[in-house]
């Protein structure tokens, strides 16, 4: 039955655009190189003002922000991060640079922990793929680096470092540094809803606490 | 033409209008009525404020709706390529394509894919979609309960309600309401009205069925053709959940959902949240293809929903209908919307957008009423991003219902047409015209009140003169007064004098 909707969907389209259906595919191609995308010539901003500007949207979404002068610094950064928020025990990607945990803390590597088991964990530590400025957004994509995207939407805390040389203008910018095919997960603040009555809260179903590690390389 | 879900066909709008607004309070909810009225305005005065300083901000605006109608066109012209297109990069990546003609076919194939896994409960993620194939009631009454996860249509769900927009589907309920509903569903008598404590009641009430439960179903803001990839657009990570954590997900899509490349989202990316919730970008975007190794569902279903989409790419005029994205920016701008809310118009497809594409999934054969439920000023239009021009569209439909209707003997015999063929052969001519008004002078005499206005009108007419008062025709007509002031003697013109008086002030 299914092969036959399909024919049959598939010969209605054709019929109302009138023409035979083997045509689209020739046409196809040409005609889209010929869409105007003026767009991607907007926002030639950079340097501080990209930067400034991404720190301001996530406090917009009520996401922490702590500055971490160099790589060498992000153990410690981290380390107070947990303290302050008393995490006793943090989930990370196995995929992070091993020197960026700091000793003494209950670290477990997300890729070996159920679901479950993932629900009891404080936190998440991840890397990100790329970050736009002009939404507050942090793109991350199914690799090491980043987990998969259950590590990230489960724990209830995501701690993610951002690196300032990942961060891009516009959301056209970001695009180039996304493998296509991979799992793509846009993230801009903590999960929120305005379903009632129109007032933002936010941390509904994911987690409720975006914390992200700024660092200057 | 068998009676399907998309229009719940009950009553045409005039009637549903008059009840929404006119509804009268119970003993049991004495404010229903101004309430929900209320509610329906706040919501949509705050979106459509939020979503106009964020399109303010964009000096790239019209680039961007200009390349986003642009796409969505050319989609369209090779529709049967990128579905093919589509369907063979997501197999490639381990997912599986339907393809449903109709909504009876659509709800066969949930019922076949479902078969083997048996579920009493599944998830679902708010999906129009769903909404028009009827799908949940279908899946009561073969035995598995569908759980809204979206807050929103948990509420709806609860409530048995409907929803009334297509981006917070329940605007129309007060936090009161939504806690009564809350505290009998959750059995929580003591659960304050907050915001806060109800959103955070639905998280407790939700979390551990998104941990256990195996099958979900959801629908897709795009599909992609050049990778097979899916893209869904949320706020609060219930889609996330649905999206990630089952062993099965089912995501029923309508056939122009497609666009050509994984690229072209970072137009949609843009104009889609922006137009939605006012935001600069949702919380959080799920993109994958197919069944990607251990992230995510280890079996995955697409079914690509026709159901009446593809007879309407046959003309220039309606298809630009299947542009939209189901952003709703033109529900919250629309003056009618903002004061009959979504149920009056008696279908899935509320708003601007559902009063053109309602009648035409039906072949023009139902809600026949919603292409007139609009005053055409535009607003839609304005704030579409992907410039669907919805009044031309919705005046080429009324144009199509009017031809349905003389094709028929009672149609051409009807008063409408009767009515509306003696108007055109009046104002064709000068002097029919002028006759006709002098008729109309001396007729109307015994039906003026004492305050100058026709407060009734006998027969069909008295359609107009039930919701408001028709001015009586002046004693003098303009073309009368015309002929008075200038036709005898052209060199004296009132006009000139007028001018030069007006530039010494």
């Amino acid at each position: 039955m299914n092969d036959d909707s399909r024919a049959r969907i598939l010969a209605r389209i054709a019929a109302a655009l009138g023409r035979d259906s083997s045509l689209a595919a020739s046409t196809a191609a040409a005609n889209y190189a010929r869409i105007a995308r003026d767009y991607r010539a907007a926002n030639g901003k950079s340097g501080r003002f990209i930067l400034d500007l991404f720190v301001r949207r996530l406090h917009e979404y009520d996401a922490a922000c702590t500055h971490v002068a160099s790589h060498a610094d992000l153990p410690a950064a981290i380390a107070s991060t947990l303290a302050s928020r008393s995490m006793a025990r943090l989930a990370f990607v196995s995929g992070i640079p091993a020197d960026w945990l700091p000793q003494g803390w209950d670290f477990r590597a997300a890729e070996s922990l159920s679901v479950h088991e993932l629900d009891r964990v404080a936190g998440i530590l991840t890397g990100c793929t790329v970050a736009i400025a002009e939404t507050g957004s942090i793109v991350l994509q199914s690799d090491p680096r980043q987990g998969l995207r259950r590590h990230t939407l489960i724990p209830d805390i995501h701690l993610c470092v951002v690196l300032e040389s990942q961060i891009v203008a516009s959301v056209p910018q970001a695009f180039p540094h996304l493998v296509p095919d991979l799992p793509t997960t846009f993230i801009s603040g903590p999960s929120a809803t305005a379903d009632i009555e129109m007032t933002r809260i936010r941390g509904v179903h994911g987690p409720r606490t975006l914390h992200v590690l700024l660092v200057a390389d | 033409m068998k009676p399907e879900p998309t229009h719940w066909n009950r009553q045409d709008f005039p009637d549903a209008a008059r009840k929404e607004l006119a509804e009268k309070p119970s003993s049991e909810a004495p404010f229903a009525h101004s309430q929900t009225r209320r509610n329906v305005r706040n919501a949509t005065d705050i979106i459509q404020a939020k979503r106009n300083a964020v399109v303010a901000e964009l000096p790239e605006w019209q680039d961007l709706r200009t390349a986003g109608a642009a796409i969505r066109a050319h989609t369209l012209e090779h529709l049967d390529h990128y579905l093919l297109e589509f369907e063979a990069n997501c197999t490639r990546n381990g997912g599986h394509v339907h393809w449903a003609a109709d909504a009876a076919e659509a709800r066969k194939l949930v019922l076949e894919i479902l078969a083997p896994h048996a579920p009493r409960e599944i998830l679902k993620i708010k999906t129009m979609t769903s909404e028009e194939i009827g799908l949940n009631a279908f899946l009561e009454e073969h035995g598995i309960h569908p759980l809204e996860t979206d807050l929103a249509e948990l509420i709806v769900q609860m409530g048995k309600d409907r929803p009334s927009h297509f981006v917070v589907p329940a605007l129309h309920k007060s936090r009161g309401q939504i806690r009564d509903l809350f505290a009998r569903a959750m059995q929580q008598p003591h659960l304050s009205d907050a915001p806060e404590a109800l959103t955070a009641a639905a998280r407790d009430y939700l979390r551990q069925k998104f941990l256990s439960t195996r099958v979900a179903i959801s629908g897709a803001n795009f599909l992609l053709a050049d990778t097979g990839g899916v893209c869904i657009v949320e706020s609060e990570g219930n889609g996330r959940m649905c999206l990630t954590l089952p062993d099965v997900l089912i995501s029923i899509v309508g056939i122009e959902k497609v666009l050509p490349s994984f690229q072209d989202l970072d137009v949609f990316l843009q104009i889609l949240p922006r137009s939605a919730t006012g935001e600069r970008m949702n919380p959080y975007n799920s993109i994958w293809s197919g069944a990607p190794n251990d992230d995510g569902p280890r079996e995955f279903h697409v079914i690509l929903l026709d159901n009446g989409r593809s007879p309407i790419l046959a003309e220039d005029e309606s298809r630009q209908t299947l542009r939209c994205i189901r952003c709703a920016a033109c529900l919250n701008a629309c003056p009618v919307y903002h004061q009959t809310g979504g149920h009056a118009y008696e279908s899935v497809y509320a708003g601007p957008i559902g009063a053109i594409l309602t009648p035409q999934l039906h072949s023009m054969e139902a809600a026949q009423s919603l292409p007139y439920a609009s005053s055409l000023c535009g607003a839609c239009y304005e704030v579409c991003p992907v410039a669907i021009n919805i009044p031309e569209v919705l005046i080429h439909l009324r144009g199509k219902i009017v031809e349905q209707e003389q094709s028929t003997i009672g149609g051409r015999l009807s008063f409408w047409n009767i009515a509306m063929k003696s108007a055109a052969f009046l104002m064709q001519d000068g002097d029919r015209l002028q006759a006709a008004v002098h008729l109309a002078q001396t007729a109307q005499r015994p039906l003026i009140s004492r305050n100058g206005f026709i407060e009734w009108l006998p027969g069909m007419l008295n359609g107009w003169t039930k919701t408001r008062d028709l001015p009586a025709l002046p004693a003098e007509s303009f073309r009368d007064w015309w002929r008075r002031t200038r036709s005898t003697n052209p060199s004296l013109h009132p006009h000139t004098e007028q001018r030069s008086e007006s530039c010494h002030e």
